[in-house]
Formats: structure tokens, sequence, C-alpha cells
């Protein structure tokens, strides 16, 4: 219905109660803000919510936030066999059980929690990392030859090389053949880098340094994939480098972290090369805290063992190679 | 070699098969990022008027990647039933298409003529399908397989239940597990994806499944989607596994940045048929999916239908159980938009039943893709109605681990409900027997996962 349309209409409506005694002028304009706004459920809501008019004509309804933990992982099933049970059943994960349903359908809440959630998601992927955060752990910026964001959604084969003058950048600025070369990027996800960097890069730094393994000059990626840590390698000739980057937003956690490690990365060199610890966030992923004494132990075993991914594993394993 | 037509008066040449290919394919971005796709439509259209007059055996003379320089392409041209290949050497791909569609052709026919195809020749018929073909030609084609239960029979739509936990949780997992059995999901597999890859964390996730599998009787199998090489290492250390997983790319380059080689999965095979617990004799499982190939640059400038349509003939050496495209999983430089996932989707269900294995579909996108939930919904009826074997089942349709977006416990049974699908038999019946599903439809009880806290 057009926007004008609406307006006559609402115009009309209030005008004939007005009329009809049923509303005051300024009760009129402000009654559908009026309401006092609180996190109690929604039937507590309509409960409590002045009776300003109970014309079914005049809607008065004011929602606490669905994302907020207690509706999120509200129960949905009705009548269950064991109620104790489920709660602890949904207590156990946080992905989207015990929601119940409506035929084979899910309930409408949830169905509006899921849409919510992706809108959000997709809001978010266009973020920056913040220059302040980069300047408080010394990063430098570099980028790869990607010149713009839909250029580095379309083209992963180019946010894996690094520019001309990213190179030159390096050459200059870094520390040669360093034992760890530690690289950020915002990959997927700036969000990941703002929320979890801050906890994480010193976990592992003073980790590394603590075990008197020699670190390379960090420095930052616009555009990158995890491909660029092929030219990182070659460009700073660091035995190992790890790559912390931000991962494509899931739905309702869209600041995710994951570090990629290879031994001695060099062009030509792929996944199967690569070590990865993913999934790292505060919000029911690894927490940064963690994920970083994983980083450090699998880096020490990577210079022990002198391989990275496939290989590693099997060094560790005992399997044959 | 010629290759050339005229459309609306303009003369449009293609230098080689594989070009003619690549252009003759529907718009993806991964081809358009590959600098392979046609550089118009018209250019495509005119690439699938000449496409259609070329002969399967041309095909077969110019595969992606060279026979010398490739295991996958030997794998799969030494399996060429030579006999029946003879028979169809000289027909065109545009007598193919013909061919699949008529009436008179019946599935057993397409199925003895499956034995003598290659990646490119079935790549080359899809180009020339519209959606509907894609669907109506799929539907001819049931493929069976049996683990612990029967896959893939008409009338069927097997779920896996995809538990997945950002962490491995164990409780977690078991939580997912009892939620997505009170939807009936689960008959395809209970199939986890690690966030960790290590050797006791799957060996962990393998007892507790297989334990959940034991203590409700459940008539399906487990599987822990790891590398091979850490599952081969949980079976020496004798953890139970029902199906063994690979994901597979359609080059040996491709396979080589999973760190998988032929060598290795023949291995994993005859350890899955001398470890798995279930009935069998199909004992794995595999995913593919457009692109894969091109993201690892290994691609040989064949496009990315060409290459997933070799990765079912890699597949069929293996006798899989299940084998599903995870077809909106690899992000938009691949697949653009709800409209190409949807179009792949029906292309990747078509081509793996016309190679002759079990196939099933991912229906899903990530967060950076432009697609919703409703497109995948759609995609998901789309399938049901080509006879897909299989679909995934994550709670709400959300995959808290791999953080993508995917068809739900829910959608199963609605999809059942809509189109006439039952789960698959033995597990029909084992629901049945729960108090779980009457007559093809969920009870009052369904959907409750504390009825699994009872046993």
């Amino acid at each position: 219905m057009p926007r004008t349309d609406i307006e006559a209409i609402v115009e009309a409506v209030v005008a004939e109660l007005r009329a009809g005694g049923h509303l005051s002028a300024s009760a009129g304009d402000e009654a559908p803000l009026s309401t006092p706004s609180s996190a109690v459920s929604s039937t507590q809501a309509a409960a409590s919510a002045p009776p300003v008019d109970p014309d079914p004509a005049v809607p008065h309804i004011d929602l606490p936030d669905p994302s907020e933990p207690e509706q999120r992982y509200a129960i949905g099933v009705d009548d269950p066999s064991d109620p104790e049970g489920l709660a602890n059943l949904r207590a156990a994960t946080t992905a989207r059980i015990t929601a119940g349903r409506t035929g084979p359908r899910p309930r409408t809440s949830s169905l509006l929690l899921f849409q919510g959630d992706h809108g959000v998601a997709q809001d978010a992927i266009y973020g920056t990392v913040e220059d302040e955060l980069l300047e408080r752990f010394d990063l430098f910026r570099v980028a790869t030859v990607v010149t713009d964001q839909d250029e580095y959604l379309l083209r992963p084969d180019l946010g894996r090389r690094l520019s001309e003058e990213a190179k030159a950048t390096i050459a200059q600025r870094c520390v040669r053949g360093p034992q760890v070369q530690i690289v950020v990027a915002a990959g997927l996800s700036a969000a990941a880098v703002n929320n979890q960097l801050a906890a994480i890069l010193p976990v592992i730094t003073d980790g590394l340094r603590a075990s008197g393994v020699t670190l390379g000059t960090p420095f930052f990626i616009d555009f990158a994939r995890v491909g660029v840590m092929n030219d990182v390698g070659e460009a700073t000739e660091a035995d190992a480098v790890l790559l912390l980057i931000g991962e494509r937003p899931g739905l309702g956690v869209a600041d995710a972290l994951s570090a990629y490690m290879g031994w001695r990365p060099r062009p030509g060199k792929t996944d199967a090369d690569r070590d990865l610890i993913c999934m790292i966030t505060d919000q029911g992923g690894t927490n940064p805290l963690e994920g970083g004494a994983y980083v450090v132990e699998l880096l020490q075993q990577m210079l022990h063992h002198q391989a990275s991914g496939v290989a590693l594993r099997q060094a560790t394993t005992g399997a044959e190679s | 070699m010629l290759l050339r037509t005229k459309l609306y008066g303009h003369t449009f040449e293609f230098g080689s098969v594989k070009e003619l290919l690549a252009k003759a394919n529907e718009e993806k971005s991964g081809d358009r990022g590959a600098g392979i796709a046609a550089d118009s439509v018209a250019e495509r259209v005119a690439a699938r008027l000449v496409l259609a007059e070329v002969t399967l055996e041309t095909l077969r003379a110019n595969p992606a990647v060279p026979y010398d320089a490739d295991e996958v392409t030997r794998v799969i041209d030494d399996a060429v039933n030579e006999t029946i290949f003879d028979e169809i050497r000289t027909w065109t791909v545009g007598g193919f298409r013909e061919w699949l569609l008529a009436d008179s052709t019946s599935g057993e026919m397409i199925r003895r003529v499956s034995n003598a195809l290659t990646g490119e020749m079935v790549a080359a018929v899809t180009k020339l399908m519209s959606n509907l073909d894609l669907m109506l030609a799929a539907r001819k084609l049931p493929v069976t397989a049996h683990c612990n239960n029967t896959i893939g029979l008409p009338g069927r739509l097997a779920s896996r239940n995809q538990p997945n936990h950002p962490t491995d949780d164990v409780d977690g997992i078991r939580a997912e597990i009892y939620e997505g059995l009170s939807y009936g999901s689960g008959d395809s597999v209970i199939g986890i994806n690690p966030s960790d890859d290590t050797v006791g964390s799957v060996a962990r996730l393998l007892e507790m499944s297989h334990e959940v599998i034991e203590r409700w009787e459940i008539p399906t199998q487990n599987c822990l989607l790891a590398h091979v090489t850490t599952q081969m290492e949980a079976m020496r250390r004798g953890a139970p596994v029902g199906l063994v997983f690979q994901s597979l790319a359609g080059s040996q380059k491709a396979n080589e940045s999973f760190g998988i080689e032929v060598g290795m999965l023949d291995e994993a095979h005859a350890m899955a048929k001398r470890h798995c617990f279930p009935t069998g004799p199909n004992y794995l499982y595999f995913e593919t999916g457009q692109g894969t190939a091109l993201s690892a640059d290994a691609h040989n400038d064949a496009d990315q239908l060409v290459m997933e349509a070799r990765n079912y003939g890699l597949a069929k050496r293996y006798d899989p159980y299940q084998v599903n495209t995870v077809v909106g999983f690899i992000g938009p430089e691949y697949l653009y938009d709800a409209v190409q996932i949807t179009r792949a989707g029906l292309e990747d269900h078509f081509m793996g039943k016309l190679t002759g294995i079990s196939m099933g579909v991912d229906v899903c996108y990530t967060n950076h893709a432009v697609a919703t939930q409703n497109d995948i919904e759609n995609l998901a009826v789309l399938l049901t109605a080509a006879g897909a074997n299989f679909f995934i089942g994550v709670p709400l349709g959300d995959d808290s681990m791999l953080s993508y977006q995917a068809t739900s416990f829910h959608d199963a049974p609605s999809l059942r409900q809509l189109l006439d699908k039952r789960p698959l038999p033995e597990f029909e019946a084992w629901l049945e027997d729960l108090g779980l599903m009457r007559d093809g439809v969920l009870t009052e009880r369904a959907g409750d996962a504390s009825l699994f806290l009872t046993r």
C-alpha cells in the first residue's frame, strides 16, 4: 500500500476516534510510542500496557529484544515429556534446538528471529578495521592487488597476491627470516579483527617469545584471502607464517576469527600444507585466550617438526607419509 | 579443428573444445572470474549451438586435463565400458539431450549408458538442458545404495542429521542429534563436521554417535567428516565408523590441495570394508561443489561445471552410499546469487544421477551471497520434485559451526508432506515404532528432543 494511503487511513481513523470522544488530541499523537520499554516478555508487556484504548484499530505493541538470550533460547516445545531434561539439552548448545514447531514448520518467533539474525549479518559484512586498533599493536597496513570490496568478493585469486607496493613496504619495514611471521587481515569480517584481536594477539606473542621463538614485524593486509600467506612467506622468508583472518559471518555470530598457519609457505603451497584453528570468538566458539594458546602450541609443533598441514599430521601421528 | 557458427548474422568461433564448453555454460561468477565465460549472452547461445553438434567421442578425446597428466582423468576414462561406448560414440550432445528426455528412453537404458560416460560428456549435455529438463531427466534416474538402510528409492527423501557444534562439545552435539531425530532427520546419516580434526576428538564423537545409534537401535550410520587420514587413524584405533568421508575435487592438482590422492582413497575404501560396523556394501560418503578446483587454482582453464562432473566420475569408483554437492557454501565468487545457486543445485543433482551415484544436495548459502532462506526452500522443493536422495538437516537451518545456512530439521518433514515423500523405509518403521510419525506425518510427540532422555 502506498505510504500516502496509509497516512490517509490513519488520519481518518484518528479523526473518527476524536469525534467519538475515545481519544484526546495529545494521546492520539503519543499513544503508539508511550509504552514504558523494558525487557519483559511479550505477555507481561501486554498485561502491563496502559489501556489507553481498547479499540483494535489502534495497536499498542512494544516488544522486548528477541535476540537477547532469554528469548533466543526460550523453549517452544508444547508439553515436553521431560521439561527439565529438555532445558538441560537446551543449555548444552547455542544451536537453535528445542524451539518447537507448528505442523512441520517453525514457530513464528523462531522464523522471525532467524530473519533478523540473517539481516544483521548481511548488514555487518562491509565493516572496516579500526585504525586505532592497528596502531595499538603497531601493525602497518599493506594491501593485495585487489582495489575494492566488490572485486574482493568476486576475485579471490587477486586477494592471494600482495601488491608490488606491499612487497616494497614489507622489504623496507620487516625483519627478514624470523621463525614466526604474524599477519592480520579482515577477510570477510572486520568485526572479527575488531572484537578478537586485542585478546588473542598478546597471548600469541607473549607465548611465543616466552619459549624463545623469534618474531617478525607484524602487519595488516587489506583485501586478503588465506592464500596470501604464500606471498607473505616469500616476502619475509619466515619459517612459519600465522595469518589471523576474519571468517565469513555466521548467523548471529559475525565476529569469528580463524588462525591459519603454515611451515615455510611459498607460492604453490595449498590448504593441505596449512593448519587451522577456526571459530575463535567469545560468542560461543573457542574464546580468543584459549585460541591463542592453541596457536602457540601448534606453531611450536610446526617449528619442531619443520612441517605443517598433512605432513605435520603424519609426523605427529607417526602415520606413513 | 573448427568450431564455428553464425547467429543473427554474426560469426562466433571457438578455439578448443574446452573453450566451447566453458562458453556454453550457464552464467557463473566463478567462470567469469577465471576469464573463461562467454563475453555476451549471444556468444553463450552460439557456443551451445556448436556444442549440440559435438560428438561424445570428441568429448572423450578432449578431457579437461590430459590423461597422462591427471589421475582423475585416468580413473574416469579407464572405467568407460568400451562396448557401450562404441554404441554411443557418434551421438551428438544435442541428440543425447533428446534421447535422455524422450519418453521411450527408460531409466534402465540411461543407467546402462552411464557406464560409458566421462565427466566432460555429462557436463556437456547438462549445459544444453533447461532447469525443468534437469529435473525431469533426474527423476528418471533413481540410484539406490545400502549401508544400514536403503537410500534412493522413489518416493523416499532422506535427511542427514548434521549436529555440528563450534567446539565439538559432546553434550551439545548429542542434544542436536536428539533434536534432529525427533523431527525424523538422520536416516541418511548422523554426520558431524568436527571443528577439531584430531584423532582423539574425532574418535570421541564417533563413540558418542555410535552409542546413540546402538541405544535407540536406529537403522542408520554415523560419520565424522574429518580428513580421510584422520578417520583411517581412528579406524586403526578401533573407533566405530559407519561411513568414511572425504571432500573431492575434479583434478589431481585440486585433490592434492585437499591432501588426498586416488591411492589414499583406494586404501580408505578397502579399510572401510574391513572396519565399518554397518551392513554395507556402500561405505563411502563424498562432498563436492562447483568452484572447488578453481579455488585451488587447479581447474586447468576448464569451467566449474566440467570440473564438478569429474568429481562424480571419481566418486563412482568407490560405490558411495551417498554424495552431495555443498552447492552454495563456496561463496559469491563462484555462485553469485540465488539464480546461480539454484541452477548449480539442479545441475549437480542431475549430473550425479546421470553418472550413477546416490546423489543428494546440501542446499545452502552463505551470508555474503545474494540469497535468503526463501531461495533455498525453493531449491529444496525443486530438488525433491527431481528425486534428490537426501538433504542436510541442521537446527532451524543455522549451522553453528560452519557459519552457513542450510535446510533445517523442519524442512525434511515439510518437503515430505508437500510432495508425498517418506523417510527411508527402515527409518520410517523406526519412527513409527517410537510414535514419532504416522502415515508419513509427524505426530504430537515429534519435535520433543527430551523423548530421547528416556532410555
